[in-house]
């Protein structure tokens, strides 16, 4: 039976898990002292656009010629039904439709 | 219908994304052994799925602890960023919301949420109910696949790879509001692009989404300056109109 906490695993989980957090919380604690009004807050506005948009294309471009194509079905189902469960199980289905009839 | 109980609604395609994900990260903590023990602390307090991935990869005894805070502060520099721009969210709330709150904030939870409240306003509640439900799927799919093995198939074979991908997509769909957002959101894009080649860990979002913002506050700066002069850095601008602001 090997033992349940190897040597350095409590500090190393510990030590990350204080970072991600700090990160976390740090961020919010930090954007409550920016100003309400003017350039801060409209850096505040676009920020979640950005970041989301920053996580997504990198992925969808990995995704290669299936992903882009998937990628605008998805996109005009969701701009359709506005429904996220619909909107994914449609990638899903395309992009295995996709594979099955190209890569077999 | 209560807040969190919506939350939990909403995430539920991403917890279904984030669950077959779990059950393959959880066999290869298992390969690189890492104990079950372990992977439930890290689930549990730490909560972010590529940090805990690159952890793993790193995990050979003697186990390199300070290497290790340094690849994690890198690859969730993100979430300095994510918490920021959840400011809306919680303004005006106790400090005990805030810092319970936003252990629970990963990606997928922090994009429901930010949808959510640009389409009508939500609270932290929501965020929270969210963050259990991702939480669960993704504590029990980890462990489930540390004790289990190579038992679970690859989430590519049913296009779940993809699923993650396309809900993102979406939900930046509706971020989007006008045609001042056009410029920034391209920045944004192509810095990640660039960035994901150059910079290492997970920095390109970080990258991304600063200068994305960053070029919406040159904008407006520009805009309400009634003489165009030699545009300087963003930052010099911000210091200066938070100065009048002040006044």
């Amino acid at each position: 039976m090997k033992e349940l906490f190897q040597d350095g695993a409590v500090q190393a989980i510990l030590l990350t898990a204080g970072i991600t957090y700090a990160l976390r919380l740090g961020g919010l604690l930090l954007a409550d002292r920016l100003p309400r009004i003017g350039p801060a807050r409209r850096f505040l506005d676009c920020l979640p656009g950005t970041i989301l948009l920053s996580l997504t294309v990198p992925g969808a471009l990995h995704a290669g010629v299936e992903g882009i194509i998937g990628l605008g079905a998805c996109l005009l189902i969701f701009w359709r039904t506005r429904n996220l469960l619909l909107t994914m199980a449609a990638g899903m289905i395309g992009v295995c439709l996709f594979r099955w009839l190209f890569q077999m | 219908m209560k807040e969190w109980i919506k939350g939990m609604q909403a995430n539920i395609p991403l917890a279904v994304s984030a669950m077959a994900y779990g059950g393959v990260f959880g066999v290869l903590s298992g390969n690189q052994g890492v104990s079950w023990a372990e992977m439930l602390a890290m689930d549990l307090l730490m909560f972010a799925g590529s940090a805990q991935l690159v952890m793993i990869e790193m995990w050979q005894a003697p186990l390199p602890v300070l290497e290790m805070g340094l690849a994690v502060l890198v690859v969730n520099m993100r979430y300095l960023l994510i918490g920021a721009s959840l400011q809306p969210v919680f303004d005006g709330r106790p400090l005990w919301q805030k810092v319970l709150g936003m252990h629970l904030v990963a990606d997928e939870n922090w994009a429901v949420t930010i949808a959510a409240h640009r389409s009508g306003g939500t609270c932290p509640a929501f965020l929270v109910g969210g963050g259990l439900l991702l939480l669960t799927a993704w504590t029990a799919a980890t462990i489930c696949g540390n004790l289990l093995g190579g038992r679970i198939v690859e989430p590519a074979r049913f296009g779940l790879d993809f699923a993650f991908v396309a809900v993102f997509a979406a939900l930046s769909m509706s971020l989007w509001r006008d045609r001042d957002d056009l410029l920034p959101w391209l920045v944004a894009a192509g810095l990640a692009v660039a960035g994901e080649q150059l910079l290492p860990g997970k920095l390109y979002i970080a990258l991304g989404g600063i200068g994305g913002a960053l070029t919406a506050v040159v904008i407006e700066v520009i805009k309400t300056t009634k003489f165009p002069t030699e545009p300087g850095t963003a930052t010099d601008r911000l210091a200066e109109t938070c100065e009048e602001v002040e006044r």
